[in-house]
């Protein structure tokens, strides 16, 4: 009967893993695959913001934990590229770990935790503080590509919606929610136009990060690995929120506070309890921003915040 | 006198339901008294149905259910698709802006879907008998509005609801519950906010079918009495589709009487109801006299 | 630039990965071998095998025990290395008249040509917890095994092949044919190459039942059969074997058996439809790989279902069942929650403050007085 391909793995395997890239290609995925996810990349820089299937792979990593962003990263990664891998912000958080960890193992290449260094950058749910330059990469782990799935479940019908450019029933949302709450009730994952075209999902971003996505000058990349799509924004591309001309679009306040750690006021603040008074306090996102910023004599000394709720 | 041409043209307008053989034409239509071919089992629900709608004019038509008076409504309006037929407007300049693309004489029938979707937005409005239909029950009656006003490129919250409130206002639904859902609302009232709904555009054409039928006797005599005025307060050209001869002699100048299908009778709708000529006619008549 | 000094993180993740080994080997008793679970854990590894959409009954028993028993971890974990794997070529069309049956039961029709062949099933046992099992004697069960088989050889061995009871209504004119239809209208689509489309072709639907999680697809089939739906099956003929598994031979091109593989095929039918004209019985059709005949039914049930031409039940809406379907999405899915959601969560909570802060509902950029327009 069947015997298995690769029986009695090497010895000096861990993990179930490979040492270095003996066993499996360059990046984990074969060439064909590559070359497949390369040319969706392609189309979907050719129309920004429009999203593009793709036969997607299954990975080692379970669906819906960042598979999508991870086969972009594999396929685009070459010998001499510098990685980072970012998760809520941080380069220490779990998964970004462990996708950190596979994408060394399986190609080899150096890790940084220092955005301007990287060349390469994948990303759930933050974009870096620091500026991104022209010819870095920035890709996005995407859960529901689907912008319009917030008002129409059925894929068929938001296919028409983008072919029509027919988004008239976001719009409605979003009046609705300002009748209802006198605001617009979508926090992170806030729908975005491209080029004045295609209605994209930015991924679970805050609105904080969604001003940034505007006329970037890195490529951002987003893949939906479950989902099977693959989007793009080119350097430069014009990025704007839904917004009517008389309600604005405003990003998470943090006015008056500071990050505790490095005191920071200019960057996206994560909130805590502590929890021996009851006290609110704030921290930097992103951690390897946060860091810098303290080497280089920013405030070390924590500051006092507001009473709890 | 010399009239304008028609704002509406409509020629040969079929709409065939299953696959249809040869023998549909014959075997089907008033004058084989049915709408459905004995051969192939498929129902011809409209068959070579042609007329004009001058500016201005409202023309009802009239029949019994499964006449195909509804399935003509769908059809100009884009609900459905026909098997056969030309459909054309005739608009001035002001109702043809914000859709460039639109060729003087061309049919219709042969625009493709995004374009029939804007301009079914920007020139008709339509009311049904169920308010289901015209209406998201989940969205206020203010966002049921909006809704056509932001396909029509509105951005600005206060205009689109200073607008929403003075087309409630005007259908007499109360301002003040602009904000709530229509299905907390009466019938009558769910088919006040659907004409308004219709009317937000400025639409060129009124589509109205059954919009009356359902609701009790007192209700129906506002409603009509709302669309009498607003018709002529606005002058749009409209289409009335019911089978109550009350509503056609109520609201209509010129009535097309159909049957299985096709048109049987028409004329001027005085005429029609005082001396039919078509013994169906003088049977519908003659049963609600 | 440099290396990552990574603060906690990996050194926590690689102790949560030593302790979940330490789970699975727990207890002091042998621990097992794959080729226990393969041989004695047939059903499972079956099921591994057909939501990982690979064949190899090593691995899968393989990956169930690296799994501790956990069948969408292990279906993950073949359906996973099944990536790495190089696409070689497809398979010919495998006609199942060819199948070498051990099982196949019609519900149709009381005779059937070839007869009835009950095979392994429990589908007449009582289901009562058997006590003897908890002291099985490996001798005196193996010695049962071969005095039934010795037995068993004076009996006629079952013939090659068996004809299909579809067949006979087919012949009749009495089902409607999908199969020329859906061939005609596109090529053989390959759901790990190609997302899916909608309406998506009848192999990419097939494709994607027959991986399908056998749980979810019951409980779709499921709900059509109760109600929510309007196919009320007769299986015309479940078959269990062994088919033959065939590639075009580069040199000559000629076919060549390289093996064979178990399955699963089900063939139910279904009420009347007339879609060319004359009213004729509907199929539906299922297949997996290995003995799961739960999941063969409820894969032809949903087959039937989504050629609903005007869908009116979820399990009739060929987008919803085929994007629900699949075990790996759907738990992974389930499974991302447990991911940090600071950002989002912090995102929300701003919303949420800035909506009660404001005066009376409606913020500073509330609706405007309706009243103030009109009027």
């Amino acid at each position: 009967m069947s015997r298995p391909a690769r029986a009695g793995a090497p010895a000096d395997w861990r993990d179930g893993l490979p040492p270095g890239r003996d066993g499996y290609s360059f990046a984990f995925l074969d060439a064909g695959a590559k070359r497949e996810i390369r040319r969706r990349i392609l189309k979907a820089v050719a129309i920004p913001g429009c999203q593009v299937p793709f036969g997607s792979r299954e990975m080692p990593i379970a669906r819906g934990w960042g598979t999508g962003g991870l086969q972009l990263t594999l396929a685009l990664i070459g010998p001499e590229d510098v990685l980072k891998v970012i998760d809520q912000g941080a380069d220490d958080s779990v998964n970004a770990v462990s996708i950190r960890r596979f994408v060394q193992r399986v190609t080899g290449v150096r890790t940084t935790t220092d955005t301007p260094a990287a060349t390469l950058i994948q990303t759930r749910h933050r974009i870096p503080e620091e500026p991104l330059r022209p010819h870095q990469i920035l890709v996005f782990q995407v859960p529901i590509p689907e912008p319009l799935r917030l008002v129409e479940p059925s894929e068929k019908e938001t296919r028409r919606m983008h072919a029509e450019a027919d988004y008239s029933r976001m719009w409605l949302y979003l009046y609705e929610d300002i009748v209802t709450y006198g605001e617009i009730t979508i926090g992170a994952r806030y729908p975005v136009l491209v080029n004045r075209r295609h209605l994209m999902d930015p991924s679970p971003i805050p609105r904080w990060d969604v001003e940034r996505l505007d006329r970037n000058p890195a490529l951002m990349l987003f893949c939906a690995g479950r989902e099977k799509r693959i989007y793009a924004l080119p350097p430069h591309t014009l990025v704007e929120p839904l917004q009517f001309e008389d309600v604005p679009f405003r990003v998470e306040s943090f006015a008056g506070r500071r990050c505790r750690r490095c005191g920071s006021a200019r960057s996206f603040l994560d909130e805590a309890i502590d929890e021996a008074t009851g006290r609110r306090s704030y921290a930097c996102s992103d951690a390897a921003f946060c860091e810098k910023v303290r080497k280089a004599g920013g405030r070390t000394a924590p500051e006092p915040e507001e009473g709890g709720p | 006198m010399t009239l304008p041409p028609p704002i509406v043209q409509v020629r040969g307008l079929t709409r065939r339901f299953g696959t249809g053989c040869p023998a549909c034409p014959e075997l089907t239509g008033p004058a084989a008294e049915t709408n459905q071919c004995p051969r192939c089992r498929s129902v011809t629900a409209c068959r070579e149905v042609s007329f004009e709608l001058h500016s201005g004019e409202v023309l009802g038509i009239v029949g019994e259910s499964g006449s195909g008076k509804s399935t003509v409504v769908r059809l100009l309006h884009f609900d459905l698709a026909p098997t056969a037929g030309e459909y054309r407007l005739n608009l001035n300049g002001a109702a043809a802006a914000g859709l460039p693309w639109l060729e003087p004489g061309q049919n219709l029938f042969e625009l493709g879907p995004h374009q029939r979707r804007q301009l079914r937005n920007r020139l008709m409005g339509i009311v049904y008998q169920n308010p289901l239909l015209g209406l998201r029950l989940k969205v206020t009656a203010g966002g049921n509005i909006a809704e056509r006003l932001l396909m029509a490129g509105w951005r600005r919250v206060e205009r689109m609801r200073e607008r929403a409130a003075d087309l409630l206002a005007r259908t007499e639904v109360p301002v003040e519950r602009m904000d709530e859902l229509p299905r907390h609302f009466s019938g009558g009232m769910q088919q006040r906010v659907q004409i308004a709904k219709a009317l937000s555009t400025d639409p060129a054409v009124l589509l109205l079918d059954e919009v009356t039928t359902g609701l009790d006797v007192s209700v129906q005599a506002r409603v009509l009495d709302l669309i009498r005025s607003l018709q002529r307060e606005l002058q749009i050209a409209t289409i009335v589709v019911s089978h109550d001869l009350g509503v056609i002699r109520m609201l209509t100048t010129r009535t097309l009487v159909m049957r299985y299908g096709g048109i049987v009778e028409q004329g001027l709708s005085d005429q029609i109801l005082e001396d039919p000529q078509h013994p169906y006619t003088q049977l519908l008549v003659n049963s609600t006299l | 630039m440099g290396y990552v000094a990574v603060r906690g993180g990996e050194e926590a993740i690689g102790n949560a990965e030593k302790l979940l080994r330490a789970a699975r080997a727990g207890g002091d008793s042998e621990l097992l071998s794959p080729r226990q679970i393969r041989e004695q854990l047939h059903l499972a590894v079956d099921r591994v095998m057909g939501e990982g959409s690979l064949y190899a009954p090593d691995l899968a028993a393989l990956a169930f025990k690296q799994a501790a028993g956990d069948s969408f971890e292990a279906a993950f974990i073949l359906r996973s290395y099944r990536t790495t794997l190089p696409r070689i070529g497809y398979a010919a069309p495998a006609a199942t008249e060819r199948m070498r049956v051990i099982r196949r039961i019609s519900a149709a029709f009381k005779e059937v040509p070839g007869g009835q062949i009950l095979g392994p099933t429990a589908d007449y046992t009582l289901r009562l917890l058997d006590f003897d099992l908890a002291q099985e004697s490996a001798e005196a069960t193996r010695r049962a095994i071969r005095e039934f088989f010795q037995a068993a050889e004076t009996l006629e061995p079952l013939p090659e092949r068996f004809p299909k009871v579809v067949a006979l209504l087919r012949r009749e004119g009495l089902l409607v044919e999908r199969r020329k239809a859906a061939a005609a209208a596109s090529p053989v689509v390959d759901v790990t190459r190609e997302a899916l489309s909608f309406p998506a072709p009848r192999s990419a639907q097939l494709q994607t039942l027959a991986r399908g999680e056998t749980g979810g697809l019951l409980a779709l089939a499921y709900s059509n059969m109760r109600g929510y739906g309007s196919v009320h099956p007769v299986i015309g003929e479940l078959r269990v074997g062994y088919l033959p598994v065939e590639v075009s031979h580069p040199p000559d091109g000629g076919l060549r058996r390289i093996g064979e593989i178990k399955v699963t095929e089900a063939e139910v039918i279904a009420r009347l439809g007339r879609e060319d004209g004359e009213p004729r019985f509907t199929l539906g059709y299922g297949l997996c790989f290995g003995h799961n005949e739960t999941k063969a039914i409820a894969m032809a049930v949903l087959d039937r279902a989504m050629s609903a031409s005007e869908p009116e039940a979820p399990s009739e809406d060929q987008e919803f069942v085929l994007t629900h379907v699949d075990g790996i999405e759907s738990m992974g899915f389930c499974n991302h929650y447990k991911l940090p959601h600071y950002v989002t969560f912090q995102s929300d909570l701003d919303r949420l403050r800035r909506i009660r802060s404001s005066p009376s509902g409606p913020g500073e950029a509330g609706p405007p007085d309706p009243k103030a327009g009109g009027a």
